[in-house]
Formats: C-alpha cells, structure tokens, sequence
C-alpha cells in the first residue's frame, strides 16, 4: 500500500507503482483495446483493400467520362465560346478536324465515335466518315466542306451533343439507367417508348425477390415450426435436409432444376406418364420466369428456415397451453399468441432472403430465358458484352444502394452479430 | 401418432395436413439434389430417366460420363485449379478471420458495429457487383487472369463466413479462463494456443470450411477474373451448361454433391462437439 489513509485522506488513489489508480486504470484499458484494434487491423485493411476499393474506383466509372474530354479539349474550349445558336465558329471546326484526325492516328477516334453514339446513334458513322474525308483535304476551311460533305454538321444538336458528352464529370448514366435522356435541347425527357428498359427490368427484378421471398416464407414457416417442436432427435435429421442444400453448390441446384423442368424433363415425364398433360402438352416450365422462381424459391428456402427455426426454438409452449386453458381455439391461439413471438425471425428470414435475391445472377441467367433476367445479368452484359461499362457501373451503384439499404435496415433490425450459419 | 383426447376430427385433418405439406416442402429442398445421382449413371446421353432405368435393367446403367471426366484433361486441370485456390483462400481467410474475430469479441473493441458491417459485406454485396469492382481494380494493378488475384478474391469472399462462425464459437466465452492462465503465468501465445485456440477450433474449422465450399463454388469472380488456364470446375460447369450439355455436367454435379455431404456432416459434428464443450447443450 503506498496510500495511507491517515496523511493523505483527500489524495487520489494510488496504484501499486505509485501512479494514480485512475490513469493507470486508463492505461491498462487502453492498451486492451490497441490490442483489440491491432487484431482486427488486418482484416480490416485486407477487406478495404481488396474488396471496398474496388468497388468504390468502379462506382467512380459511372460519372467519369473521360474519352471525349480527353481527345477533342480543343474543341471543346472552343464550343465553350459558343452560345449554341446558329453553327460553331470556322475555328472550333477546324479544332475538330485536327482533332480527330489526331484521335485517329492514336486509335483513339474508335472510342470518341462509341462514346458519341451511345448517346445519339449515327454518331459513329458520321465521325468516321468525316475522318477520311478530311485526311483527303489538305487545309481548310473546314467549315465549308464538312458541311457539304454530310448536312448533319449543319444541325445544332451534333454540336449540343459533342459538347454535353465532353463533359469530364456526367450523370448521363444514370438518367440512361432511369430510362432518361437529355433532349437535343438540354432538358430531361424519357427515352422513347420502345427503349425503356430498366425500368422494367427494375421492377422485375422487385417483383421477383418479392415472390421467392413470399413464397420461400409460406414453405419455410410450417417447416421450421416442425422442426423447433420435434423432439431433438428428429429435428436434428430433418436439419440436414435443409442444411444440405444450403452446402450443394449453386450451379449444381440449378443444373437440376434444368434436368426436372425441361420440356423432356423428369416432371414432364412423370405428368405424361400420370396423365395430367398428353405428349403435345408438355408445360415450358424452364427458360422464363417460373423457372427463375422455382428455382430460387429452393436455393434461397434454407436461409428463410434457419432464422425463423432460430427464433421458434426458444418460444416456450406454454404460452399457447395458457392460450388454450383461457379459452381460446387453436387457431387463436396460434395466430394471437404464437405467430407475434415469431416476428424477429420473419423479419430477419424476408430481409435476408430479398436481399440475396435482388442480387442473383447465375440462376436467372441460366434458367430465367428472357422474361426471368433481372437486373444483375444486365450489368454482366453491359460489362462482358456491349462494353458499355459505365452504364454497368450506374446500373449497379443503383443496385448496390437499395441493397446497402435493406442490409443497413438488417443490421438495425437484426443485428448483424445474430447472423447465424447452420 | 396419439393425440390428446380433446383433439376432434378437425384438429387431427389439419395435423395430417400440417405434415404432408411438411413433406412436400422437404421433398421439394431435397429431390432435385438426389434426382442428378441415379441420372449421372444414365448410359444414353440423355437428361432423363430412359425406360431401362425405370426396369432397373443393369445395361442402362454405366459410368461412362466420370470415365468423361477422368479421361477429359480439360476437367482434370480445372480440378487442379479448383483445389489449389480454394485451399489457399481457406487459409488466408482462416487466419485473418480468426484474428479479427478475437479482437472482436472483446468488449473493449471500439466501433464494433461498423467494423462488423465492413467485415460482413463481401457476403451481402451482390457478386456481379463485386466481381465487376475487382475486375477492374485486380486489371489495373496485374492480377487479374493470375492465380494470386483470384485466391485473393474467394479469400475476401469467404472471410465473413470465419468471422461470423468463430464470433459465434467466442460468445459466451469464459475470460477467466484466459485471466487464469496469465495468472498462473503462461505468455499471451501460450495462452492463445493452449487455452483459447482448442476452444474455438470447431468454430475455426467451420467456418474454414464455409470458405472452402465458397470458393469451390464461387463462378461469377471467376468468369469475370480468370483466364483460360485459371478455370475452375464451378466456371467449365457453366460453360457445359450454356454451350455443350451432356451428361459429364451430371457425374460432376454428383461427385460435388458428395463433397458437400463430406463437408455437412463435419460441420455438424464440430457444431455439435463445441457446443458439449462448452456446456451449451446436453447432446
């Protein structure tokens, strides 16, 4: 003891090496949770590193809108001048011709005619036209002959659009990804009837995590009730037949449901044999968007019944023997007492489940056909195939914040800590 | 089954009921797992039962399509490579989810909450999303259609899945025991490996295992990330499914489908046997 009591009755409190107890109390916790942070540290680096980042410098693609502003800044400057009435001045078109003549020669005019013609098409063929037809002039102006040479020089909106698209910094993806576009003249209108698409696709893709998660809660509410009322023995091997699929690979339960679904397939077969549909009748229950839902609907069902089980298991019955003593009906009983207890885990189980699916993308890509595609296989196409990658990168910042916000009302809900695996 | 006597008519029909519609909802998660094992040993290349199978008839039945796979290169070196990123990205993800689970779960960790949110994401962030970020970011800096850049990402992938096992094998951990043992003198590592480590082994295993089977399974990273000579099983079953379908997609499907068992059945008893451990359940 270094503090005594009778001389120094109002001083701190002093720990062993004669430090007050307070700060060395303060120490002791703060170096517990230096060491805390330096175990959590690399995890936390390795997932901002590898994962966070990437996601965010692809997020960043949707507004950048480098080509144009890279290629033609002399143009551009000269456009600023510009007040958008009557034509562009004889030295903007003659900055465009040195321009893209030069875009040319560095294999960039390729990309500058994309950019253009994602936003108006014709774009495409009317810049690389223009390209050869003034490598053969050898001096200008240059006004005069792209004008006679092609009449859309002439129209104020060519010019409207190389200039909105030089901007370095555009939202145009996301109003594509809106089904919007900018009108010749500035202002924001839809597209046309026939290429309003996301929105649809949007939607679909709402609609159809809605269903598999109504669905998968009608399939998995009487099951889990089963298996948190059963004695342990039967419930634990009932629990590995919701747990198994849950460990099959996701392109395994899909390639079944392609072998039980086809037109030639097992359930079609059975329906021929058992007589409910003759040979002509055989029901396409594949490549459209009852096959999307069948098959999400079985791949998506255990993490519905997991959750739910978890919350059945710890009701106690005596809650409904009170019920039922007090007078009320099974079904009262059930639907009064029982079914509010089970909120938690309905909540977590839908949450959960329609956040996987808004997400999906190998099971509607290989059984969806065209009516079953969701929102994910159009950021794969965008991405793989039309090359459009700034438009797959609005596309999915818009998917990425609906399912940030479900997973942020999850964690509220929930609690992320009470996720559980198996 | 024997009901209490004030059970009427009523009550036993929505009991049968309630079963059968149980069973339907089981028949329905299981069937189409156990439908590809008979269909995989179909000696025509159909995807059906043929009339001789029906009849059991032994000439229906071969295994010509895992002779397929044995005998196909193509699939031998996408095994090869399935195995080898799987088992790397296990261990990275093991060891960094473990650790970061330890200091978890201690209640001196400051913003837990967000941490964990940080943590848990690659498991929440829809995969075309991920895979498309990583794409470029993993091209920009060399890696992509390399081995170390698609290790790195089923690592990160499969990473939440250790940190939720092993936090959950961590609650209700009894911090005396560590205390004790300092007490008693042994270092921190010492404590860690003696005390600690043989405690939550099961949830390590585990969820190692979650991230096994998760790379294993993994396709859209790597249909986006991988070249030709990274192909893995799960990214040529896609390619069998959408261009060549034949009966090979089927043997594959069944030998993975064992995989799986293999993998449930050794979770299950770990589950089981930690929770004995620590006291939590009788059986």
């Amino acid at each position: 003891m270094t503090v005594d009591a009778g001389t120094a009755p109002t001083g701190p409190i002093l720990a062993a090496d004669g430090t007050p107890l307070k700060v060395s109390l303060r120490k002791a916790l703060r170096v517990r949770r230096l060491r805390a942070i330096a175990l959590v540290l690399p995890l936390f680096i390795f997932v901002l590193i590898t994962f966070i980042f990437p996601i965010v410098d692809m997020l960043f693609r949707s507004v950048e809108n480098p080509v144009v502003a890279r290629n033609l800044p002399i143009t551009l400057a000269e456009l600023e001048n510009w007040n958008g009435k009557g034509l562009p001045s004889e030295v903007a078109f003659a900055a465009l011709a040195k321009e893209l003549v030069l875009a040319r020669d560095n294999k960039e005019m390729g990309k500058v005619a994309s950019r253009l013609n994602f936003e108006t098409s014709g774009m495409r063929s009317l810049i690389t036209k223009s390209v050869r037809k003034i490598r053969k002039l050898k001096q200008g102006p240059y006004k005069e002959a792209l004008l006679k040479f092609d009449k859309r020089w002439a129209l104020q909106e060519t010019w409207l659009t190389i200039k909105r698209i030089g901007q370095a910094y555009t939202a145009v993806q996301y109003l594509a990804a809106l089904d919007m576009k900018t009108q010749p003249d500035g202002s924001i209108g839809m597209q046309p009837e026939d290429r309003q698409i996301y929105g649809l696709i949007f939607g679909r893709t709402f609609w159809i995590s809605l269903l598999v998660t109504v669905f998968c809660l009608i399939l998995a509410y009487p099951v889990s009730y089963l298996l948190a009322t059963l004695p342990l023995r039967y419930s634990n091997l009932l629990m590995v037949m919701v747990l198994l699929p849950f460990w099959t690979s996701l392109l395994v339960r899909t390639t079944s449901w392609i072998v039980l679904l086809q037109r030639n397939g097992v359930i079609n077969d059975i329906m021929v044999w058992v007589g409910i549909v003759n040979e002509a009748g055989r029901i396409q229950m594949i490549y459209n968007q009852m096959g999307t839902l069948i098959a999400m609907t079985q791949i998506l069902l255990p993490f519905m019944i997991l959750p739910l089980y978890s919350v059945m298991k710890t009701i106690s019955p005596t809650y409904m023997r009170a019920a039922r003593s007090l007078g009320a009906t099974p079904a009262t009983a059930f639907i009064r007492v029982y079914m509010p207890q089970t909120g938690p885990g309905v909540g977590a189980g839908c949450l959960l489940v329609f956040i996987l699916s808004i997400g999906y993308y190998i099971t509607p890509a290989l059984v969806g056909g065209q009516s079953g595609t969701m929102i994910s296989n159009f950021i794969a196409y965008h991405m793989k195939s039309s090359l459009n990658w700034s438009l797959a990168a609005a596309l999915g910042t818009i998917l990425l914040a609906a399912v940030l916000m479900l997973y942020w009302l999850y964690n509220k809900i929930v609690g992320i800590d009470n996720m559980k695996l198996g | 089954m024997a009901f209490p006597p004030y059970v009427g008519p009523i009550g036993k029909a929505w009991h049968y009921g309630f079963l059968i519609f149980c069973g339907l909802v089981f028949l329905f998660l299981i069937a189409p797992i156990l439908v590809i094992i008979p269909l995989s040993f179909n000696a025509e290349p159909y995807f059906t039962f043929t009339e001789g199978m029906l009849a059991f008839e032994p000439a229906a039945y071969s295994t010509r399509w895992y002779e397929d796979i044995v005998n196909n290169p193509q699939w031998m070196f996408s095994a090869g490579n399935s195995v080898i990123v799987a088992v790397f990205a296990t261990i990275l993800a093991s060891v960094l989810g473990t650790v970061a689970a330890l200091g978890l779960s201690q209640s001196h960790m400051p913003y837990r909450p967000a941490i964990m949110a940080v943590l848990i994401s690659p498991m929440i962030v829809p995969l075309i999303i991920s895979a498309a970020g990583m794409y470029f970011f993993y091209s920009k800096i060399g890696l992509a259609q390399t081995m170390p850049g698609l290790i790195l990402a089923h690592a990160v992938l499969g990473t939440p899945f250790v940190v939720i096992t092993v936090t959950a094998t961590l609650v209700g951990f009894d911090h005396s025991l560590t205390r004790a043992s300092q007490n008693l003198g042994a270092g921190p590592t010492r404590t860690f490996f003696k005390i600690q480590m043989p405690l939550i082994l099961p949830g390590v295993i585990s969820g190692g295992l979650f991230a096994f089977i998760t790379s294993f399974d993994e396709v859209v990273v790597v249909f986006f990330l991988a070249g030709f000579e990274q192909r893995t099983i799960p990214r040529q079953m896609w390619a069998g499914i959408r261009e060549q379908i034949s009966p090979t997609i089927l043997a594959v499907a069944t030998i993975l489908v064992c995989i799986s068992i293999l993998l449930l059945t050794t979770v299950e008893l770990l589950r089981r046997r930690s929770e004995r451990l620590r006291g939590m359940s009788p059986g």
